[in-house]
């Protein structure tokens, strides 16, 4: 019974809300569970269906985005022959295709008995150690051990033990508990292409774990303690202080650790932040973060905070908010203010600063050459011409070209995207004429081999995703840049050619022909570089490939969270602040959540700082630009605020507060800037805004910001009258976790800016997408339970509205192609070209105080490529020197042989290490020792 | 009707029957070695201390009057950091006890602990730890948990094989 | 009687009647403690009497709240017009000879009028909580009193045919030689039964009800306003008990030995006493059947006591 279904489910729940989704299904069949008709959708396996009907079906080796192997046994159910068969026959439910008119079983008696008889063998080896397991109260196994109703262990022999393995400062090993799913190899291994975990020794004591003792290499470990069902992988960080998710008051918030905008939940109890656990979102993360989301959240917890206004150079320099907004009464009526924005505060907090201090007073606070390429990406993505590719689209590509963008490094979870999107074309090039369904995952694996997607890879040096490309292309920026203009004109003979080398053409015809062929072609690149060409070349072969293909992306990364949401602002650079200050006398700065030292050169940070006359800071943490202001304001972290972000591909996203800080001189960026505005005006306190308020304002502001205020509900959005709880209704300690200070409960805190209460009282179904605090279903405490909240496993959330796109895609605009290509890169006699090499683990300022990302992180060196080690007469491990802005630094060589010639790297974004000048010539000498 | 004065004439008797009201604190009652009143904190048979930190107590608190914090030693043993209990809050109802899976937190057969200033209520753990194994005598968690802890090496608990050599692949 | 005479007379049954309904606190908790095997307050004062003293001093020194969403000054009213009209039935009783605040001739009159304004507390302070508890208690007060007011009127007719008078005095004179109780036995009852229900003592507290609806009318009262309904209760309690003994028990009449006034305080405290023993040993019947069993039962049961009092009255008078 093929039919097409269109299906407009409303939230029920919000009526008149722009939270409403359209389902469009194609072919559906009908299945009879327990003699009751099913409409499901074909092409699924039977346990994908049950899940998706709401029928409660145990499992473990199945994930949504890992697929079947029918390994655990767990998920068995009885399908008969037709409506007259009695007897049936036991299949695993992952196993088993829909096909129409199928009877099944879920609730036969020997299909139950057979799962609970499954859970009871694999408990017969499992520890007795709930209470000191940090799983416990989100497992897996307790779940599925408390739904097949297994509760005595019968069995009275003893239970098998195995020594555990170091894994580094992420993930801890107990190897007692496995149950033997496969699922971290698979996950590990297959998904996410790791190749330091694996599966060891044989039948009933295999052993998950590494060759030996050793930090895990894959970025994206830290997945495996929600891969893992049970406790074999759980979070070290959270270990430190560690609270079950009962305890947890929780927000759904936005990853701060990189452009793309990763959906978390961050969970905070006793005032402290706990853990980062993924929050699903169809179109950005899915199911996985990397190790820098997850684990980068210490920072909040920091003892560099800043925790007290100062008003620095006079007798007392601590003071009181009465205190501090006299003395910044005189300080903004008397002089002219100028506001430096910052690419990691909130939109909220950036446009409050604007209104503050005037359109032409605010300043980007990034370099000139950073946000000219910011610039430049955004006026590409406004024309509308291509469509900026989402991680969802990434993965869903078949044929993806990296154009100069480390991505490994700078968007790690676009990285785990473009390899899905490699694996996902090989496996439906290998899947083409056979009756083989996708989910069929080790039949799949077996079928595709070591085929892959087209992925061309096109960087300055080698990246892990290297080894999974068609076509690899190592060099200077400029190069790769006339590599991508090279493309386009094969895509489009019209354009002028450009000449490049025999070994080049050949490639560039490759991965034209290769793009050509391409049904949904996704261009990366982005501004790691420093190169506005690559910007413009990537964005024309994404404008020529409309021509061929059904639907093409394009992503552009960018440096830190809000990059995008700052550029799309349009205003000037730092550089011209500076002029600004240095021209006129009496202007105090007014500087947001912005280490202006890791963002410019120390010396044009001087020069600022000393023409200056007041300079006010807001930060949350200690650093070099707070030490030099006059008035410092403790600002909230992306944890103790509401505020949105926009990330590298336009999205729009909310993310909300977590707590209130005990300490109440912290506050949100934007409620001081507010408050300051009072001050200026004259008029009210300033609190009266909420977030959508000021994002309304935004609107009004700036027209190409529309449609941002309604990325989320508003902050007196109700559902029946009622709020909605941060904490899961389980949520202990309440009459006695601050009973020490005084045995009275205190009234709960209240949230005036979201909808969220900050307990567990409120509306206790399913909140809209954009408003989940935790994933949790009666039975499902593991985060597994986001199969309750999806339309179907692995498919979009309930009613979900994954951010509010900020670029509009017009199919009939014309591209228009940028024609000026750079020069041909030369190196340069005594000159090197420097360039970033930014890290996952040490590039990013807040993520580096987790402690175990310091002890990830690399030391500083400089990499050269051989051809100019030779002459200059070092070899790896040599000190070197190299002369910045009239200092120098002498450090290791680290000699790389996919670097061209003349260009020379240097690990960016550590701290200790001024800000180069990228994309510059320096002058590089051997030290004689 | 006559049942009804029946009854009342009844009732009337009991003016001359013995009361069963005991005239506490001149009389004490006797209390069951099982009757829940304050709650302790109980050591295992090596003198370590029980509790684990495994929040079960606090969950299973209909009053959410127990609030703790688990910490871990250098060897991985979980014991609180902090452990309250808010006895101003308590009505003793032994759910805690109930969830304990290390018989560490105990009710005992002692209820005389009214206070005139309530925040005296709120028990810290050097309040509710007692040098005791109270009622279950002889249990060590450690020695029964599958992990290592720094009370037994892997594989020397109870019922435990010795841990297994992952090079080999006999069966 | 002079004036001075008389306002000592009206002062001292207030004084007299006050105390004996904080007594009764005391009295009351004691006598169902030992009808349940137990002792009672016993360790304020002497016997524990103290703890009137306490409850008091509680009482007074409670929060006095009015709900924000109720009916203000008819939320602070309707305790005190319990407290008012029970104190105004008083009026007309004759302790003893020459004790009572005013001879009235239509004393029993009076006494019903009064008795019915009762209903008003009932009703406006359930209704003046806006709380539907409360309101149906007062729904539920309403009709009780409604329906036994009608037999407890009718329960007395028998007795003023036989004494010819609504004047108390007169009809305690007129037992001089038979207690009313030995005639009018179906009288007595039915106007026992009666005065329970109109005092909603237990078993017939049907509009408190703690089990069902929680103290019903006067679920949201506290401090002194909720102790105005306390009060209120055991002046009624003691003012049924008082008409009991006067209509039929010969009021102050008996035996030389003792004086009238203590021969009345005996048969009043045995009355109390049988009051408090109803609450120790009966159960609450259901709404509906206390409604039935008045119409259905007590209503065919007074007319007839009424038409065969009014035959034999006539047959003897010849």
């Amino acid at each position: 019974m093929a039919k097409s279904l269109k299906l407009v489910v409303a939230c029920s729940l919000i009526h008149d809300s722009p939270f409403e989704v359209i389902i469009t299904n194609d072919t559906m069949s009908t299945i009879y569970i327990d003699n009751k008709p099913f409409e499901v959708k074909a092409g699924k396996n039977l346990l994908e269906a049950c899940l998706s009907l709401g029928i409660d079906l145990p499992y473990f080796c199945w994930h949504p985005a890992l697929g079947s192997v029918g390994a655990c046994r767990q998920c068995a159910v009885k399908v008969f022959k037709d409506e007259n068969d009695t007897r049936g026959r036991l299949v695993m439910s992952c196993m088993e295709s829909i096909k129409d008119g199928l009877h099944l079983s879920v609730s036969d008696t020997t299909a139950k008995a057979f799962r609970s008889q499954v859970i009871e063998w694999l408990m017969t080896n499992h520890p007795h150690d709930c209470p000191v397991c940090d799983e416990g109260g989100s497992c897996h196994l307790q779940d599925m051990t408390v739904m097949t109703g297994h509760d005595y262990r019968r069995y009275h022999y003893k239970k098998r033990t195995y020594t555990n393995q170091y894994l580094g400062p992420f993930i801890h090993h107990e190897m007692n508990r496995c149950i033997q799913c496969y699922r971290c190899v698979r996950y590990y291994h297959d998904y996410a292409g790791g190749k330091d975990l694996n599966v060891f020794a044989a039948h009933n004591h295999v052993y998950f774990g590494r060759e030996q003792n050793g930090v895990l290499q894959s970025p994206f470990s830290g997945n495996l303690t929600e891969v893992c069902p049970t406790g074999v992988f759980t979070d070290k960080t959270l270990r430190e202080h560690y609270t079950r998710k009962w305890d947890l008051t929780t927000a759904p918030s936005v990853c701060h650790h990189c452009s793309l905008g990763c959906n978390t939940i961050a969970g905070e109890r006793y005032g402290a932040l706990r853990c980062i656990t993924n929050r699903f979102n169809s179109q950005v993360n899915g199911y996985f973060l990397c190790d820098r989301g997850r684990f980068g959240y210490e920072f909040v917890n920091s003892d560099n905070r800043i925790t007290q206004p100062l008003i620095r150079n006079r007798a007392v320099e601590a003071v009181d908010e009465t205190v501090l907004m006299d003395h910044l009464r005189t300080l903004i009526t008397n002089n002219t203010i100028i506001g430096i924005g910052s690419p990691r505060a909130s939109v909220e907090s950036n446009v409050a600063l604007m209104q503050l201090v005037g359109k032409e007073n605010f300043y980007q606070g990034i370099s000139d050459n950073l946000g000219f390429i910011e610039k430049r990406i955004v006026e590409v993505l406004q024309t509308g011409v291509v469509k900026t590719a989402s991680l969802n689209d990434i993965q869903q590509s078949d044929a993806i070209l990296v154009l100069g963008e480390d991505i490994w490094n700078t968007a790690p979870v676009m990285a785990l995207a473009v390899r899905q999107g490699v694996m996902h074309t090989a496996a439906e090039q290998a899947l083409q004429n056979r009756a083989l369904p996708a989910w069929h995952d080790a039949a799949v694996r077996e079928l595709v081999q070591e085929e892959k997607g087209f992925l061309a890879n096109c960087t300055i040096t080698t990246s892990p995703l290297d080894e999974i490309s068609t076509s690899v292309v190592h060099a200077a920026p400029d190069e790769l840049a006339r590599i991508g203009f090279a493309i386009t004109q094969h895509l489009n003979a019209s354009l002028s050619p450009v000449q490049l080398g025999n070994d080049a053409m050949t490639k560039v015809a490759a991965i034209a022909a290769a793009l050509q062929r391409a049904k949904r072609p996704v261009i990366i690149s982005g501004t790691s570089c420093y190169n506005e060409a690559l910007i413009r070349a990537a964005f024309d072969i994404a404008a020529a490939l409309k021509a061929t293909a059904d639907e093409v992306h394009i992503a552009y990364v960018l440096p830190e969270c809000n990059s995008m949401g700052l550029a799309m602002m349009g205003a000037s650079s730092f550089e011209n602040a500076v002029l600004r200050v240095s021209r006129n006398t009496n202007v105090t700065a007014i500087l947001l959540e912005n280490d202006i030292y890791r963002n410019m050169p120390a010396h044009i940070a001087d020069v600022f700082f000393d023409k200056c006359q007041q300079c006010i800071v807001l930060d949350s943490l200690n650093n070099p630009t707070t030490q030099k202001a006059d008035v410092l304001i403790p600002a909230a972290t992306f944890a103790e605020a509401d505020g949105t972000l926009v990330n590298n591909e336009g999205r729009a996203q909310r993310f909300y507060q977590v707590f209130i800080p005990a300490n109440k001189n912290i506050q949100e960026s934007w409620k001081w800037l507010l408050k300051l505005q009072a001050l200026k005006n004259g008029t009210g306190n300033g609190q009266a805004h909420h977030p959508e308020d000021v994002l309304t304002l935004c609107e009004q502001l700036m027209p190409q910001f529309t449609g941002i205020a309604s990325v989320a509900p508003p902050h007196d959005f109700r559902i029946h009258g009622q709020s909605l709880p941060r904490a899961p209704h389980r949520y202990s300690g309440r009459t006695a976790m601050l009973s020490n200070l005084a045995v009275s409960e205190p009234k709960p805190k209240q949230d005036g800016d979201s909808p969220f209460t900050f307990t567990m009282e409120g509306f206790s179904g399913m909140p809209p997408s954009p408003l989940i605090p935790f994933f949790w279903s009666p039975g499902w405490n593991s985060i597994q339970s986001v199969n309750k909240y999806q339309q179907e496993p692995g498919g979009a959330l309930r009613n979900e509205h994954a951010g509010q796109l900020l670029f509009q895609y017009k199919q009939e605009a014309a591209p228009v192609y940028f024609k000026d290509m750079p020069e041909a890169f030369v190196a340069r006699n005594e000159k090197w070209l420097l360039l970033p090499q930014y890290y996952i683990m040490g590039s990013e300022e807040l993520s580096f105080y987790t402690s175990g990302v310091a002890e990830l992180s690399p030391d500083v060196y400089i990499a050269i490529s051989e051809k100019d080690a030779e002459p200059l007469g070092v070899v790896n491990g040599s000190l070197i020197s190299i002369k910045v802005f009239e200092q120098t630094y002498e450090l290791p060589v680290k000699i790389e042989a996919a670097l061209q010639r003349g260009v020379a790297l240097m690990p960016a974004g550590l701290p200790g290490i001024q800000v180069m000048p990228w994309n510059g010539y320096v002058q590089l000498v051997s030290v004689k020792l | 009707m006559l049942s009804h004065l029946r009854t009342m004439w009844l009732v009337f008797l009991h003016l001359f029957h013995k009361k069963e009201t005991i005239e506490y604190p001149e009389e004490k009652a006797p209390l069951h070695p099982r009757y829940r009143g304050r709650i302790v904190l109980t050591t295992d048979p090596d003198g370590g201390e029980r509790c684990v930190g495994c929040y079960l107590c606090a969950v299973a608190c209909p009053v959410d009057c127990i609030a703790l914090q688990a910490t871990e030693d250098e060897e991985g043993r979980r014991y609180p950091e902090f452990f309250r209990i808010n006895f101003s809050r308590c009505i003793f109802c032994g759910y805690c006890e109930d969830a304990c899976p290390t018989y560490a937190i105990q009710l005992i057969p002692d209820f005389e602990m009214a206070e005139y200033n309530r925040q005296n209520l709120v028990f810290e753990k050097e309040d509710l730890l007692i040098n005791s194994q109270g009622k279950y005598p002889g249990y060590n968690f450690y020695r029964v948990a599958g992990l290592e802890a720094g009370v037994k090496k892997k594989g020397e608990g109870v019922n435990e094989e010795p841990p297994v050599d992952v090079h080999s692949l006999l069966p | 009687m002079n004036t001075t005479e008389h306002i000592l007379i009206v002062f001292g049954v207030l004084f007299v009647l006050l105390n004996i309904a904080a007594g009764l606190i005391w009295v009351e908790r004691r006598l169902l403690a030992l009808w349940q095997d137990r002792l009672g307050p016993n360790r304020a004062g002497p016997l524990g009497i103290f703890i009137v003293l306490a409850d008091t001093l509680k009482l007074f020194f409670k929060e006095d709240w009015v709900p924000p969403f109720a009916d203000k000054w008819v939320f602070i009213t309707a305790p005190a017009i319990v407290v008012a009209s029970v104190l105004m039935s008083f009026v007309i009783i004759p302790f003893a000879p020459g004790i009572v605040v005013a001879d009235l001739n239509i004393g029993i009159i009076f006494f019903l009028a009064m008795s019915s304004l009762g209903v008003y507390s009932i009703v406006l302070g359930g209704w003046a909580s806006n709380n539907k508890y409360a309101l149906l208690g007062a729904l539920r007060g309403a009709s009780q009193m409604i329906a036994y007011e009608v037999f407890m009127g009718l329960s007395l007719m028998g007795v003023v045919m036989l004494s010819g008078s609504f004047n108390l005095g007169e009809i305690v004179a007129a037992q001089k030689n038979l207690w009313f109780v030995v005639t009018q036995p179906v009288g007595f009852v039915v106007f026992l039964i009666a005065g329970i229900a109109e005092t909603h003592r237990l078993p017939f507290d049907i509009p408190e009800a703690e089990s069902e609806l929680i103290a019903g009318y006067h679920a949201e009262y506290s401090g002194m306003k909720f102790g105005m309904f306390f009060i209120g209760e055991y002046l009624g309690v003691t003012l049924i008990s008082a008409m009991i003994v006067t209509l039929f028990f010969g009021g102050w009449l008996g035996p030389a030995f003792l004086p009238p006034l203590v021969w009345f305080v005996i048969k009043l405290f045995f009355f109390i006493g049988l009051f408090i023993l109803l609450r120790a040993s009966l159960p609450r019947p259901r709404y509906d059947q206390l409604i039935s069993y008045g119409w259905k039962i007590l209503l065919p049961l007074v007319l007839l006591n009424v038409l065969v009092t009014g035959a034999i009255a006539l047959y003897l008078r010849g």
